[in-house]
């Protein structure tokens, strides 16, 4: 088995098995009690737990402390980092703090723009892109170096991977795009939530064409609707996402007491017909404020249990 | 050109509310072009003015000069005999001619009358938008001649980010994305492959991060 890093995410990818990953918010204060409680419903359900920096531009405890907690419970942390709120000073910073906890996973993203936050009249950095922040990660682990060329004392180990999002516009760059990221030396790619299973699958087609599955592990995205008015404001609301009209539907379609179930049925359906996808190497379940309801959807998708890798 | 705005009026009645006798000065440059500082706007300020000082009972003795540009020395000594006269200056130029125009006149109180905006162009009659922050280190050779600094608002050097949608940028509906634009600007010429060329992490030392600029000629220096 091929591996780069102690990562034990990168290990079951390489392994062959199909990942689960999953994400938590940190809370809205100083409480590092809501993390370990959110983790402690999935941990035996995934095989790394994803930490979002902020997001929706948001203000709330920090994604670095957050993926601490996590390792101290003993869990498999994946740091998001957002370039919109630090300087290439910080983020080489955090990530060097980061390994100094063994986290050996993280996800480079460029965020979302301040103004959809609580502090839409702050101020944005993006001194580097997403992409440049790979190519950060990858040259601080792979040449022990910092951006400004000097050596690292005991380089940071982590498995690098990236956001892709298939169904934002325009779609005849979507799989450059990817192909930029793994130029750039991404390892691992969590999709963008996916309910438009047909343009995800052209999408996966195209990728394939290129041999882009064999050079990046590609985790589908999912996020299970809790109700009709979600899967409207998700369509409607939320830049970059494809929700088709019959999803929709078919979530107003049953009384309000049975949409979350509907919610849930979808997702697992989608995971099933998803899981026959070639070049699909796991999943990344996004359930937004409804962690209780991911070992539900991971056992009923048939990834229950989870490997055991050390 | 440098685009600007006029300030609201109560914001300049405020500089200069105390004050008997005032000068106005506008600039002939970029400020006239964007309809915000140049002669007509000097007029209509000073009229706006003095209504607004009459209807408080008050006088407002206003003087308007518009200098060719307040960006030089040479146009700015054109008001050296008068300005003493005054107890105050209200400058419509971008903030470029009001600082210098206050670094040269130092014993009189100097205001903005406008908020200096951006770069930018006519878009069409009554629209300007912006396209160069003067970063120092232009890349429009990379980027099909569009600017990601100045358009895109995560000024991404290797975008689009997941947010745009049908060619707009994620944080508002009526903005081009830029990387949409570059994009459709590489097709047009052929060129769509370069998209996948990666774009290095940029030198900011010659923006704003770098301290205040300054470029210095020897071949032209007096
Ligand atoms: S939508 Fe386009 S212009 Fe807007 S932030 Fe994203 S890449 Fe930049």
């Amino acid at each position: 088995m091929n591996t780069k890093t102690p990562s034990r995410l990168e290990k079951i990818l390489a392994a062959g098995h199909l990942a689960v990953t999953s994400e938590c918010g940190p809370p809205r204060g100083s409480n590092g009690d809501a993390i370990t409680k959110k983790a402690e419903m999935i941990k035996d359900y995934v095989d790394a737990i994803n930490i979002t920096d902020n997001q929706t531009s948001v203000t709330r405890l920090c994604s670095l402390a957050s993926v601490i907690h996590l390792k101290l419970m003993g869990l498999e942390p994946v740091l998001q980092m957002v370039t919109r709120d630090r300087n290439r000073i910080a983020l080489q910073s955090d990530i060097l703090g980061a390994a100094s906890f063994g986290i050996n996973n993280i996800l480079c993203l460029s965020g979302d723009h301040q103004s959809f936050g609580d502090n839409p009249q702050g101020q944005n950095v993006f001194d580097i892109d997403s992409i440049q922040l790979i190519q950060t990660v990858r040259l601080m682990r792979d040449e022990g170096k910092f951006l400004g060329g000097d050596d690292i004392d005991q380089p940071p180990k982590m498995f690098v991977g990236a956001a892709a999002n298939p169904f934002a516009d325009p779609f005849e760059i979507r799989v450059p795009r990817l192909a930029k990221k793994i130029a750039a030396g991404v390892e691992f790619i969590q999709t963008q939530c996916i309910y438009n299973l047909e343009k995800f699958e052209l999408w996966m087609k195209q990728v394939r064409d290129r041999g882009l599955h064999e050079k990046v592990y590609i985790l589908a995205g999912v996020t299970p609707f809790k109700s009709a008015g979600m899967a409207k404001y998700m369509k409607n609301r939320v830049p970059g996402m494809d929700v088709p009209d019959e999803v929709v539907k078919r979530m107003s379609d049953v009384p309000k007491e049975k949409q979350p179930e509907e919610g849930i049925n979808i997702c697992v359906e989608s995971i099933q017909r998803l899981k026959e996808v070639e070049g699909v190497r796991g999943f990344h379940v996004m359930a937004i404020e409804w962690e209780e309801k991911v070992p539900e959807i991971v056992e009923r998708s048939g990834l229950y249990p989870r490997p055991k890798i050390e | 050109m440098i685009v600007a705005e006029r300030k609201p009026i109560d914001e300049i009645i405020g500089f200069v509310k105390n004050c008997k006798k005032i000068l106005l000065v506008g600039c002939n440059e970029c400020v006239t072009v964007c309809y915000a500082g140049g002669k007509k706007e000097v007029g209509v300020l000073a009229s706006a003015l003095k209504m607004a000082f009459m209807k408080e009972g008050k006088e407002l003795e206003v003087e308007e000069v518009t200098l060719e540009r307040q960006c030089d020395h040479e146009y700015l000594e054109e008001i050296r005999n008068i300005i003493d006269q005054y107890e105050a200056v209200i400058s419509l130029a971008c903030g470029v001619g009001v600082q210098f125009l206050a670094e040269k006149y130092l014993t009189t109180p100097v205001f903005p009358g406008l908020n200096t905006s951006f770069m930018g162009v006519t878009e069409e009659s009554g629209v300007w938008s912006e396209r160069c922050q003067g970063c120092g280190q232009c890349i429009l050779g990379q980027t099909a001649g569009i600017c990601p600094i100045s358009r895109c608002a995560k000024r991404l050097l290797n975008g689009p980010c997941g947010g745009s949608t049908d060619g707009k940028c994620e944080i508002n509906k009526e903005l081009d994305c830029a990387w949409q634009l570059i994009i459709d600007r590489l097709k047009e010429l052929g060129r769509l492959e370069d998209y996948e060329k990666l774009i290095p992490i940029k030198d900011w030392s010659t923006e704003r991060a770098g301290g205040p600029r300054k470029i210095v000629r020897e071949d032209l220096k007096s």
